[in-house]
């Protein structure tokens, strides 16, 4: 049996190899990924995401345990930072969801960053597509701990929940562009600690702001508490609420489509990129193109131009 | 990339020398994946098969290793996955070492073995 064929019978070591495979970008990873496409589109994808320590990964269990009361198949892709020095990395996040790693309906893999930027590693996509293909029905995607900039996560996801906690910072905070927007639904965990209440407010007046320029119905903020277990039925009644009505109004398939488009996009980039990469033969011509910067024969844009206007010409292209 | 399980299996709460293995191996350039405290040999065997490891690093200071090392060597057996190479350190008496090798346990690290064994260990595994 070839790795596609396990991947759809759902072998956990067919799923577990394949999203290796990809992770270290095998030569096989196209064929796989175009061979699962067609079975993928069935899973549900949800995303976690928020600042390092807000309890994400313990939110993620409970998330489990009420998917699998529900009777659905749940996989989770974890996603922990590498090390910028030694390309290592402590992949940690599962130990709040071990509890779950004997029952054969959930599937948890913990993926370094790999030097990604984007809150998520360059394979997650690809790992999503795999499990979706294998019959998961919810899957949970758990980002590194975020900053104020790693959004990539609203590319891969039917829906995002933005987990805060208490003590971050005044509304200013809240204010600001970037993580503090991809919220579908907000969770202010920790709520049994000082100022959640207060965030709350805090984050519904802003969202207010937003949503009277645009129209739309207010984004959930709810407290919870993922030690404790505490609002976390509301949460999952929220979530597959907010996806109900997506699907309901057209803006779930919408997504979706926007989605696919800006992965073939990114396709389209990478490979023009390996193309010119290879025809122009960077890797041995960089050290001559920058002497002939430094000593003033070019300038940067016009050595790029020049080689490019040169490739165009050579191959008729225009 | 070399993906490697640290797991406490047994009873033990004792996870200090668990995460200095899993730290150094991070320093090393290992992805390590780190179980918690109290696994059962079958959760640690789940674990290894569904992150795709090519090593498992078990930690015991118990004194259950007898038991609960070869379980892991012989439940990663069963479930097609003996690839999956199995080390082991803790609190090990020197006694028992030959028996735990001759049960599938590659190599064993006692208290105060320096990082630099093990990692010549998975490299040289590695290799093979």
């Amino acid at each position: 049996m070839d790795l596609v064929d396990k991947v759809q019978s759902g072998s956990i070591r067919g799923i577990a190899r394949t999203i290796s495979l990809i992770e270290n970008n095998s030569p096989q990873k196209e064929d796989i990924i175009d061979e699962l496409y067609p079975h993928t589109g069935n899973a549900m994808v949800w995303g976690i995401t928020g600042p390092p320590g807000a309890g994400k990964s313990t939110l993620v269990d409970c998330l489990i345990k009420r998917e699998r009361k529900q009777g659905r198949r749940v996989a989770v892709i974890a996603i922990d930072p590498s090390s910028p020095y030694s390309g290592g990395a402590i992949l940690g996040d599962r130990t709040r969801m071990q509890k779950h790693s004997t029952d054969e309906g959930v599937y948890i893999r913990s993926m370094a960053s790999r030097g990604h930027l984007g809150g998520v590693s360059v394979a997650t996509g690809d790992a999503v597509k795999i499990l979706d293909a294998a019959g998961y029905d919810t899957i949970i995607i758990e980002t590194i701990g975020v900053g104020q900039t790693e959004v990539e996560i609203i590319e891969l996801c039917d829906i995002v929940l933005l987990v805060l906690v208490p003590g971050m910072g005044d509304e200013i905070q809240a204010m600001k562009a970037g993580v503090m927007e991809v919220g579908d639904i907000f969770v202010i965990n920790k709520k049994d600690r000082d100022g959640a209440d207060r965030l709350k407010t805090e984050v519904e007046y802003v969202l207010g702001i937003k949503n009277a320029l645009t129209g739309e119905e207010p984004n959930p903020v709810l407290l919870a508490s993922s030690k404790l277990d505490e609002g976390i039925d509301e949460l999952v009644e929220a979530i597959h609420d907010y996806l109900k009505k997506a699907q309901t109004t057209g803006r779930f398939e919408e997504k979706r489509r926007d989605r696919l488009e800006k992965e073939v996009y990114k396709i389209f980039s990478s490979k023009v990129h390996e193309l010119l990469n290879i025809h122009l033969d960077i890797e041995n011509n960089i050290g001559e193109w920058i002497s002939s910067i430094l000593n003033g024969e070019t300038a940067p844009y016009k050595l790029i131009n020049s080689k490019l206007n040169r490739f165009v010409k050579e191959n008729r292209i225009i | 990339m070399v993906r490697i399980l640290v797991a406490k299996p047994g009873l033990d709460g004792h996870d200090r020398g668990a995460k200095y293995i899993a730290r150094a191996l991070k320093d090393a350039g290992y992805e390590v994946i780190y179980t918690g405290i109290r696994q059962t040999p079958e959760s640690i065997v789940v674990t290894a098969i569904q992150e795709d490891v090519d090593f498992v690093g078990l930690s015991l200071l118990s004194g259950a290793h007898n038991e609960l090392f070869p379980k892991v060597v012989e439940l990663l057996r069963e479930k097609d996955a003996s690839d999956i190479i199995v080390f082991g350190g803790g609190v090990i008496p020197t006694e028992d070492i030959p028996f735990l090798k001759e049960k599938g346990i590659e190599a064993v690290f006692t208290q105060g073995t320096p990082i630099k064994e093990i990692t010549d260990f998975i490299e040289k595994r590695l290799e093979k």
